[in-house]
């Protein structure tokens, strides 16, 4: 009963701050600060998406460290999920049907092409790295779906995640080297012309690191969440030799997820 | 009414959903959910703050959206801010991170012990 | 065309609440996806295709999975 009402005290205080937020109302113009990111978005980066120049050159400070929580969490949740024990798996049940696996078979290229198209042309169209990554990480879920006991080379996306995020700091010391701020777009790379692909400077490589990183990231997340350990096929009962491709890696990776 | 309260109602109407899920119900999971559903619910209170009327989106492949055809300098009265929608983007990637780390708690929680009922989980109370 | 807003609003409300109170766990979490879908449909509406693109790409389908993980690890996916 006091659960209830406290709940209620709480949702009625939320109410109120709703009253507050409405009878300020929404703004008609722009903000000054994105009356300049919007006039001269264009003149200073050459990239056609104006959300992509913000994201990644004006506020591009947070964007690293947004990639820097996601790797903290990805991390962690590594960390946790870690198992001492092995329970035994369920043989029946990890055999998926045959419509799924064939789909799998025909439908994972396409799917990482069309991930890797979206953050190729993050500067152009909708989409970016993030996109890009999230849809990677769905290819590699398909391929996890389709065959339970797959190996994913973990050795291999820990190398590319940890360096895409390393090279994104390079990129920005690069801009400070250049220019005199950190992550800037002035002379590090040519800005070239507008809507074109190889224009707007560093942006572009930029987004194509952040997809890297996190479609490598989210796809170790999904393994590690489906399968409960970071060693890939390492199960109780022996498996055949091929399932053990990613020995030494993968148990450095499950000790803890030092890098 | 414009458009931009209407998303802004639904989008308090989503938080109060939530937090009633996350106050009222004794399964973790359940909690968990309710969280997820406040997320969304104040990625659309961000993003409607910043939907102007009859403007569209900020990308710019048209030389129609220009000021002057040769000077690259936009018309600032043709789209809808760009900054919320920065926002959102992040905060969206960073609620899928803190969701996963919150289920990986709770499966942790139950492989320990055996239980997902909130009420059954003195050891912090005094 | 506010009224599809609306309309769509109204919708996606309900299924956050219908969310809230049903028993199945699954039917629950399936819920929630589809409040993110909805949710992508009104970001596109809003003039913003790049939180459309990433509330679909990341908010409906890897939380939804998941979560049906989560479930699965803790014996309630049934």
């Amino acid at each position: 009963m006091t659960r209830t009402i406290i709940t209620i005290i709480a949702l009625l205080a939320v109410a109120a701050l709703f009253w507050t937020l409405v009878a300020l109302g929404t703004p008609d113009e722009l903000g000054a600060v994105s009356r300049h990111y919007v006039e001269r978005g264009i003149i200073e980066n050459r990239g056609a998406n104006l959300v992509t120049s913000v994201v990644v050159n004006y506020r591009g400070l947070d964007t690293l460290g947004e990639v820097t929580v996601l790797f903290l969490s990805v991390t962690g949740a590594a960390f946790v999920l870690r198992r001492r024990e092995r329970k035994p798996v369920d043989r029946a049940a990890s055999k998926a049907s045959e419509i799924v696996q064939t789909g799998a078979g025909v439908l994972v290229a396409p799917i990482m092409l069309f991930g890797a198209y979206i953050f190729l042309h993050g500067h152009l169209t909708p989409g970016g790295g993030f996109q890009g990554g999230a849809v990677v990480a769905s290819g590699v879920l398909l391929l996890l779906l389709a065959d339970r006991e797959r190996a994913l080379p973990h050795g291999l996306m820990s190398w590319l995640e940890s360096l895409s995020g390393f090279a994104f700091v390079v990129a920005g010391l690069a801009g400070l080297w250049v220019a005199g701020s950190f992550l800037a777009n002035r002379g590090v790379l040519p800005l070239g012309e507008w809507n074109q692909l190889l224009s707007a400077g560093v942006i572009p490589v930029i987004y194509i690191l952040i997809g890297l990183k996190v479609g490598s990231e989210l796809a170790a997340l999904l393994d590690v969440m489906m399968r409960g350990e970071a060693v890939a096929g390492a199960h109780g009962s022996p498996r055949s030799p091929r399932h053990r491709r990613s020995g030494p890696s993968g148990t450095g990776r499950s000790r803890g997820g030092r890098r | 009414m414009s458009a931009s309260t209407l998303y802004l109602g639904a989008g308090f109407a989503l938080v109060l959903t939530g937090l009633s899920c996350a106050l009222l119900r004794r399964n973790l999971l359940r909690m968990v959910l309710g969280f997820s559903i406040v997320d969304t619910g104040v990625h659309l209170i961000i993003a409607s703050v910043g939907a102007l009327t009859g403007r569209t989106a900020p990308i710019i492949d048209d030389p129609d959206m220009l000021s002057h055809a040769t000077a690259l300098t936009v018309d600032a009265a043709a789209v809808v801010d760009p900054i919320p929608q920065a926002l959102v983007l992040t905060a969206i990637v960073i609620g899928v991170g803190v969701t996963a780390l919150m289920l990986t708690y709770v499966v942790r929680l139950h492989d320990r012990t055996e239980t997902l009922d909130v009420r059954e989980l003195r050891d912090l109370k005094w | 065309m506010i009224w599809l807003d609306g309309l769509v609003c109204l919708l996606m409300v309900i299924v956050a609440v219908t969310a809230t109170v049903v028993r199945n766990l699954v039917s629950a979490v399936i819920m929630v996806g589809v409040v993110s879908l909805l949710v992508s449909y009104l970001f596109l509406r809003m003039g913003a295709p790049d939180v459309a693109m990433t509330e679909a790409a990341i908010g409906a389908a890897l939380t939804t999975v998941i979560f049906l993980v989560a479930l699965r690890r803790t014996g309630e996916g049934r």
